[in-house]
């Protein structure tokens, strides 16, 4: 069977709009859960760490049920758009940032909370504003937890099946991504075609993983 | 004119004082864990009180009794802590500017020298605060805290890391610059000498209580007396 390119471009396209995304939500709630007082901030926490405790299955099912015309929610989202949300592209966008959210939120927290309080203090007396802090203190100081959020957000979503499966399907061109043709080769004994595809699945978390370690390691180099 | 009412917990450590303050120079002294950092935190708005009101030339700046507390960068106070905390990824000059979001190209470059004369520290802008001494990481933090031009200036051991003559070169050219500017100073030290030197006002703080507020001399020569017969009862 051919490579599917049309599948590796829509991961490809999946995974950089998820990351996104991810990213614009990810850096103030990091930045709240690291700076905030309210004693919410716990059920916050929890609450953006359970999709990586939640079987992806599980989680697929919900929003399918959830976006699906049973729902009020579902029905209001398909008379907004024109079109329900599963089985679409913007189904699994939306499935994938709620699905990478804590590959993304947790890295950043750790990052944001080892930047030295006295430094956000002297922010704050600076006349930095919550905004400002974050874009000029903490994200600086916290560039390769940062790094990380985007490797880990782009890669989770890249390699994703159990959600993806639930709530898009199968389409073509529309929500067939690598997962889920190197599922259908299995399915079909074309593990010549599956080789490749796994390999370029295992390639690209290989070149991530390694552009996050070389970047600590230029830092562990700067410091010595 | 600098007024407050405080109560205030950190853990078991309970911190109560009220007083006000109309010298433009004070120096609040006591032992290590007396509440002078407390002090300090409360006043620039980072720690909040329990119960209280502090206020600056008549504008409140927290208030309890009506929930108003305004954020440390609305309150036209300056802290410098006896660690500087300089901004690691920034340049001395980008330091100094941080609080000057509001101003022009010129004028902030302009304010930037002026601070870093003030300070000493014309020669570091350039540099990286990891290139600096100790010493010249406090002139920097010193140029920094000032440079948003704040009506109260509150310095906790800011110069612990200079030896003595460069500390009183520039405590007293600082003193010169506040005065000239019309911010008050509340300075917290351990260090007699500071308060003396300094020929303040001093504020005296013993496990978070107010023991005496008055003249360097004054407060000081009590507390040496204290000390005297304490000391004295304990040889007995």
């Amino acid at each position: 069977m051919e490579m599917d390119w049309q599948a590796f471009a829509l991961s490809l396209r999946l995974a950089t709009v998820t990351t996104a995304i991810l990213l614009a939500i990810a850096v103030p709630l990091a930045a709240l859960l690291v700076l905030g007082r309210s004693r919410w901030l716990a059920a916050l926490e929890a609450l953006a760490t359970l999709p990586m405790v939640l079987p992806p299955t599980v989680l697929g099912f919900f929003l399918l049920v959830l976006l699906g015309p049973r729902t009020a929610v579902g029905r209001g989202i398909t008379a907004l758009l024109g079109h329900p949300l599963a089985f679409s592209f913007s189904g699994l966008v939306v499935g994938s940032v709620i699905y990478s959210l804590p590959f993304a939120v947790q890295p950043l927290v750790a990052g944001f909370a080892s930047v030295d309080t006295a430094l956000v203090d002297a922010a704050r007396l600076l006349g930095a504003g919550p905004v400002r802090l974050v874009t000029s203190i903490l994200v600086p100081l916290a560039r390769r937890s940062l790094l990380a959020a985007i490797v880990l957000s782009f890669l989770h979503t890249i390699g994703e099946f159990g959600v993806v499966l639930m709530l898009g399907g199968d389409i073509p061109g529309s929500t067939r991504t690598l997962s889920i043709v190197l599922y259908n080769q299995v399915e079909n004994f074309d593990y010549a075609a599956a080789n490749r595809t796994a390999a370029i699945l295992l390639g690209m978390s290989v070149v991530a993983l390694a552009l996050i370690y070389s970047k600590t390691q230029e830092r562990g180099a700067r410091r010595a | 004119m600098l007024e407050f009412s405080l109560d205030a917990r950190r853990g078991s450590f309970h911190f109560q004082v009220e007083c006000a303050i109309a010298s433009d120079w004070t120096v609040v002294f006591g032992p290590s864990g007396s509440g002078k950092s407390t002090l300090l935190r409360l006043l620039a708005g980072l720690d909040l009180p329990v119960r209280g009101r502090i206020a600056l030339n008549t504008r409140t700046l927290t208030d309890t009794a009506i929930g108003l507390h305004l954020a440390p960068g609305r309150r036209s106070t300056a802290l410098v802590a006896q660690q500087p905390a300089l901004f690691p990824h920034l340049s001395v000059a980008a330091n100094v500017a941080y609080g000057l979001h509001g101003l022009d190209h010129a004028s902030r470059a302009a304010r930037v020298e002026e601070m870093l004369a003030l300070a000493g520290a014309t020669d570091l802008a350039g540099r990286r605060p990891q290139e600096l001494s100790g010493g010249e990481a406090q002139r920097v933090a010193l140029a920094r805290a000032l440079a948003p031009a704040p009506r109260l200036l509150l310095l906790d051991e800011p110069f612990s890391a200079l030896d003595g003559v460069a500390s009183d070169a520039l405590l007293e050219r600082l003193q010169l610059w506040l005065r000239k500017n019309e911010v008050q100073a509340v300075m917290a030290t351990h260090d007699v000498t500071d308060a003396l030197a300094t020929s303040a006002e001093v504020l005296l703080l013993r496990e978070g209580r107010m023991t005496a507020l008055g003249p360097a001399a004054q407060v000081l020569a009590a507390e040496r007396e204290r000390l005297m017969v304490r000391l004295q009862s304990r040889c007995d």
